[in-house]
């Protein structure tokens, strides 16, 4: 198991290193590549492409056609394969390209890949990672740009993360890699291209554990994957008239660590949840329903949600502005919670 | 998990109908017989929770196809599951535990029939959805070949499964991998209560493997024998690296899609039953042996008598096995 001190801290030296969302994630892919020998990774466009937002850039030149494999376009025979090489022992990346496909392959991810360890009484494990990428905002429209979170972390048998910048990206993936359990790892599109401090030596983020990306005492912002960098910027905003936001970043959806929120509830006594996909049915219900549960006692106001509207994603560019949460609401929503007081 | 131990017999080496192999399929097949009849009274004693899909009439399939298995090849199987989790070996014991829900089953309660799996056994998975674990056996054939270990992987499935998606993902896939697969349809006529006329304009599910440039064969799959050399041969070939193959077995199925009783509303003729029990797996394979030499009489019953003790006992284990711990319900929900 890899545990909170296997993280390294960011250097916050002048010489620390910038690296991109994208290039964290294939940095810390292909240190988990070199670490087992069991990793490898199936999908389409993977290997002689090196996938379509560069995932897997250079990966087909250092691990060869054994253990970058592209497959044809057949999202259930391509997780499948996951399944039963996990069942047998191998550690798989199995790539989706767009989130929306999950579509074509969730009996495989809900039935097979969740239920297996369940349903065989523990006699197998299944170590299968599933990359794959989520949000709105490249114009891409309906079918590539959803965030279907709740979906899957309402299965059991499955976790779930949402790194939210580049250091979160590559110790994200390489816990997904090294779990025992399927995991899917929702990289966020707008996201690829932002940069963060990055080290260069393998680790690991532990599933499960909320970051505080922000320490406040006035509002507490639960926010998930993009989102969080929205929260911090609203936070910016807010500090500048005197109101201090708490910010969460859970990292991972499923298992979802609510400790964290329910401390920072107690000392804040306000909450807003913010995420991209639609409000009704999603994480922000868990999460809101959990915390009146836990510390409505301590709650000044009713846990608020932002989301996006009960909407396919709009491909206009405006519309599609208008539907994803920003920092502009979330400062609003923030700044609506104090007036209750 | 010693106590999983195979109670089968040994499988054979030859791809020749030896003395040695015709006993040995016999035997498998007399397993799945009693085991089947036998869980379909205690259903019918109501002392089964759930469905049970009986394998009844395609014994042959499965014990002519394991016959040319070793232990550490892979199998995904369906929702009829019990014939192919016998003839791997699984223990009687952890499979009517398992059927009555005991925590001393193979799953530990947590499966039931549609589930029933022995890992240590090379069997992925009975799965309560059709055509599911077709995919997963072309990922056991791809950790077989990563490994650089010279097991197949085989996955059976009915004719009704190879109307779903993942059959023709899963084809297509370990066609172009070249994947040691086997691909066994027991066509047995009917995809639930749908006749095959109905849910495909196809006399022959193979031709469907001509569109993933898959080899393929048809054999009688009331012929143990029939079966088990064209499976001889098609993991022979899956070994020396040469690709997936496909095998349609024509077979029938006694008894309904679900459970022991008739129907009310029967979907087929009593004819048409009594045409394909008229060529019945286990009486044509005894009349063979006995016309041939192979066996006698006595040595045949011996194997049905030892068989009905054995499953007499493995089901005084069930009945007598504690029920799980409901304290124990979220046990292997995640590893770790």
């Amino acid at each position: 198991m890899t545990t909170i001190t296997e993280t390294p801290a960011v250097d916050q030296g002048a010489a620390a290193r910038q690296l991109s969302y994208v290039k964290a994630f294939n940095e810390g892919l292909a240190q988990a590549m070199r670490e087992d020998e069991n990793v490898f990774v199936a999908g389409e466009d993977v290997a002689g492409y090196g996938g379509v937002f560069r995932m897997f850039d250079n990966l087909l030149d250092e691990f060869g056609p054994r253990r970058m494999i592209d497959t044809p376009i057949s999202e259930a025979a391509l997780v499948g394969l996951g399944v039963g090489a996990a069942a047998r022992g191998l550690r798989p990346v199995v790539d989706l390209m767009f989130m929306d496909f999950i579509g074509v392959c969730l009996d495989q991810i809900v039935n097979q890949a969740a239920k297996m360890k369940y349903m065989f009484g523990g006699a197998v494990s299944v170590p299968l990672t599933i990359t794959t990428a989520s949000g709105a905002g490249l114009g891409a429209a309906a079918q590539h740009s959803q965030s279907l979170e709740a979906w899957l972390a309402h299965v059991p048998g499955l976790k779930v993360v949402m790194p939210c910048d580049a250091y979160t990206a590559k110790g994200l993936t390489v816990s997904a890699i090294r779990d025992d359990n399927p995991v899917v790892v929702m990289l966020n599109k707008v996201l690829l291209g932002s940069t963060s401090e990055v080290p260069e030596e393998i680790y690991g983020i532990p599933l499960g554990q909320a970051y505080t990306a922000r320490q406040g005492s006035d509002v507490t912002v639960v926010a998930l994957g993009r989102m969080v960098g929205e929260a911090l910027a609203a936070a910016d905003e807010l500090a500048a008239e005197g109101i201090e936001v708490e910010v969460i970043d859970p990292r991972t959806v499923q298992p979802l660590d609510t400790e964290t929120m329910f401390a920072s509830v107690r000392r804040t006594n306000r909450v807003l949840v913010v995420h991209e996909a639609v409000t009704f049915g999603g994480l922000g219900a868990e999460i809101a329903a959990q915390i009146q549960d836990a510390a409505f006692d301590y709650l000044d106001a009713p846990v608020l949600r932002i989301g996006a509207p009960f909407s396919p994603v709009p491909f206009s560019p405006v519309l599609e502005k208008a539907y994803v949460p920003d920092r502009a609401r979330i400062a609003q929503g923030c700044r609506r919670l104090l007036e209750r007081a | 998990m010693a106590q999983r131990a195979s109670k089968r017999p040994a499988g054979p080496a030859a791809d020749q109908a030896s003395a040695q192999v015709v006993m040995d399929l016999h035997e498998r097949m007399v397993r799945i017989r009693l085991f089947e009849t036998e869980a379909g009274r205690l259903m019918e004693a109501g002392k089964l929770p759930g469905f049970l899909h009986l394998y009844v009439g395609q014994e042959a399939v499965a014990a002519g196809v394991m016959a040319a298995l070793r232990d550490d090849d892979q199998i995904t199987s369906t929702h009829r599951g019990h014939g192919h989790a016998v003839a791997k070996g699984v223990s009687f014991r952890h499979m009517y535990a398992e059927l009555y829900g005991r925590v001393t089953g193979a799953c530990l309660g947590r499966g039931g029939s549609m589930h029933i799996n022995d890992v240590s056994l090379g069997m992925l998975g009975a799965n309560g959805i059709v055509g599911a674990g077709i995919p997963i056996a072309v990922g056991a054939a791809f950790a077989a070949r990563y490994k650089e270990e010279d097991s197949v992987a085989v996955s059976f499935f009915g004719d009704g499964a190879t109307n779903i998606g993942s059959f023709h993902e899963a084809a297509n896939m370990a066609a172009v991998l070249r994947l040691p697969v086997l691909f066994v349809c027991e066509n047995n006529g009917y995809a639930e209560f749908t006749p095959q006329s109905k849910h495909m304009l196809l006399t022959d599910v193979a031709d469907r493997a001509a569109a993933y440039g898959m080899p393929s064969v048809i054999v009688d799959g009331m012929d143990a024998v029939a079966v088990h050399r064209a499976t001889v041969e098609a993991v022979a070939r899956a070994r020396a690296g040469e690709g997936p193959m496909f095998i349609e077995a024509k077979t029938y199925r006694y008894y309904d899609h679900q459970g022991v009783k008739g129907l009310r509303h029967p979907y087929r003729s009593q004819r048409e039953v009594d045409e394909w029990k008229a060529r019945d797996a286990i009486d044509l394979l005894e009349a063979r042996a006995l016309a041939d030499g192979t066996a006698t009489r006595a040595e045949l019953d011996d194997t049905w008598q030892r068989t009905r003790d054995a499953i007499a006992d493995a089901i005084a284990y069930a009945e007598a096995s504690p029920l799980p711990d409901t304290a124990d319900l979220l046990l292997n929900v995640y590893s770790g």
